[in-house]
């Protein structure tokens, strides 16, 4: 055998990809809808305490930037072993899915606030002016000038930590949650081969690329228009 | 029995009334005392050095700026009192700025409708028609559906204008409205400033252009150091100020534009 003929029986073993397609395929469905619900109430709970922030009640942004900064602070594997683990001892017992997704929303909400609240204070004072001096009130400013604006500021850098998040998703292969990664590497101890890794990498292309690719397009469009 | 219409000093009653403005930016005193009267249809200019404090005193009339004492009357609502809804009685005062503020994710109709909308509660065909006729009264009939970044400098604080009178304010306030813009826009400003003068709108300006407050103003005032130091016709104030910093201001302004 060959070198090349070796690599392509150890990496590309058809065989075993066929034998382990439908774990990876049923991993790629979970992670899919895992990703989705992240990104849904990651973006809205950071972009809900980036409104709050707005309001400047001074107690309240102390205690939220507070939790911003630990969720940022806190490797996300870290939240998600301490929710999984420390939860039950408070008699509540999570499952694997609602931890990560619960560790991976938390997360992302602290990173989305951030972005959020920098691109609402990147909109300049004088827009807030212009809208309260024709009489609209602070939230209808915030609602119909500020945030539109501030949104399109935040697009690239939220598209990028969204991805960054969602990625973390296999993370929850270490508290038994059977997405992508947990569905390849069981597949490599059964096949004492590393094809299912890279079918496990293919479906993690499928998945972001598309992504990826949306978040460029999003960034040209919302620029303005000139 | 008196009789009310002899006795209604109705045309007197000044439309705007400030008295006794102070502002207090920290240990900064902005504002000193500034007492305002302008009538219906009058044209209050506003002139004074960077820092005298006109631009703080404009910007307590529509309360963008607290102040720290005094009282604020305008269409008879007091602007200072706490049962006062500050943004209905913001729609009486239009308030055009010196960096124009259009909100760039909206085409010049959707800046002039919004306040039109979420405040005046129109329905939206009711505002579009509004709104076009107030660009058009600005000579902008034909940019309703463009963006502030197509628009020039001049066309943009057009659309501000029209943005304010759109909401058929009872007063206007002008802050420094030209001074961001090229010399060559200037002209199509101010000709839309004088076209709203001519249909009657009180207007209230703090502005360097001098040729037009000539022209245009009822009265002009000279601010310094957080106080009105001198007010009276133009003729008075450019051709024979009475006081000594005045005549200082007003020939260095002389000196410079000639």
């Amino acid at each position: 055998m060959t070198n090349w003929q070796h690599f392509v029986a150890t990496f590309f073993n058809a065989a075993v990809m066929a034998k382990y397609l439908p774990d990876i395929i049923d991993g790629f469905c979970l992670t899919v809808g895992l990703a989705i619900l992240v990104v849904i109430s990651g973006i809205a709970a950071g972009l809900l305490l980036a409104v709050l922030r707005a309001f400047g009640v001074r107690p309240l942004n102390w205690l939220l930037i507070f939790v911003v900064d630990l969720f940022r602070a806190l490797p996300p594997l870290v939240v998600i072993v301490l929710l999984y683990f420390g939860l039950p001892s408070l008699g509540f017992e999570p499952s694997a899915f609602g931890t990560t997704w619960a560790s991976l929303s938390l997360v992302l909400m602290a990173f989305a606030e951030e972005i959020f609240w920098a691109g609402i204070t990147a909109v300049p004072k004088g827009q807030w002016e212009a809208a309260r001096s024709t009489g609209l009130s602070f939230l209808q400013t915030l609602g119909a000038v500020v945030l539109p604006q501030a949104i399109r500021l935040t697009v690239p850098p939220l598209t990028n930590r969204t991805i960054a998040i969602t990625k973390g998703t296999a993370l929850g292969s270490v508290i038994g949650l059977s997405e992508i990664l947990s569905q390849a590497s069981s597949g490599v101890s059964f096949s004492f081969n590393p094809s299912p890794l890279t079918l496990g990498a293919a479906a993690y292309l499928i998945l972001f690329l598309p992504v990826v690719i949306a978040g460029r397009w999003i960034e040209t469009r919302f620029a303005w228009k000139r | 029995m008196s009789n009310p219409i002899l006795e209604a000093p109705i045309l007197a009653a000044p439309i705007l009334e400030a008295r006794g403005l102070h502002k207090h930016f920290g240990p900064l005193h902005v504002l000193r005392g500034v007492d305002l009267a302008v009538a219906e249809r009058e044209l209050v200019f506003i002139i004074g050095p960077s820092g005298s404090g006109k631009s703080t005193f404009l910007r307590c009339l529509n309360r963008l700026e607290e102040p720290t004492a005094g009282s604020v009357v305008i269409d008879g609502i007091d602007l200072l009192d706490r049962r006062t809804d500050i943004n209905h009685a913001r729609q009486r005062i239009g308030m055009v700025f010196q960096s124009f503020n259009l909100y760039p994710h909206m085409t010049a109709l959707g800046n002039v409708t919004l306040a039109l909308r979420k405040v005046a509660r129109r329905r939206r065909s009711e505002a579009d028609e509004i709104g076009r006729a107030a660009l058009a009264r600005v000579g902008l009939a034909d940019r309703a559906g463009h963006y502030p970044g197509q628009l020039s400098g001049g066309q943009q604080q057009r659309v501000a204008i029209a943005r304010a009178i759109a909401l058929e304010p009872r007063v206007m306030l002008f802050d420094e409205p030209t001074s961001a813009l090229d010399p060559e826009l200037v002209g199509s400003v101010l000709a839309v400033m004088r076209a709203l003068r001519e249909s009657g709108m009180t207007m209230v300006v703090v502005s360097h252009e001098m040729g037009f407050a000539r022209a245009a103003a009822d009265r002009v005032l000279f601010m310094d150091e957080g106080l009105v130091v001198e007010a009276g016709p133009p003729a008075q104030i450019f051709g024979a100020p009475q006081e000594a910093r005045t005549r200082a201001f007003i020939g260095q302004i002389q000196r410079h534009s000639s």
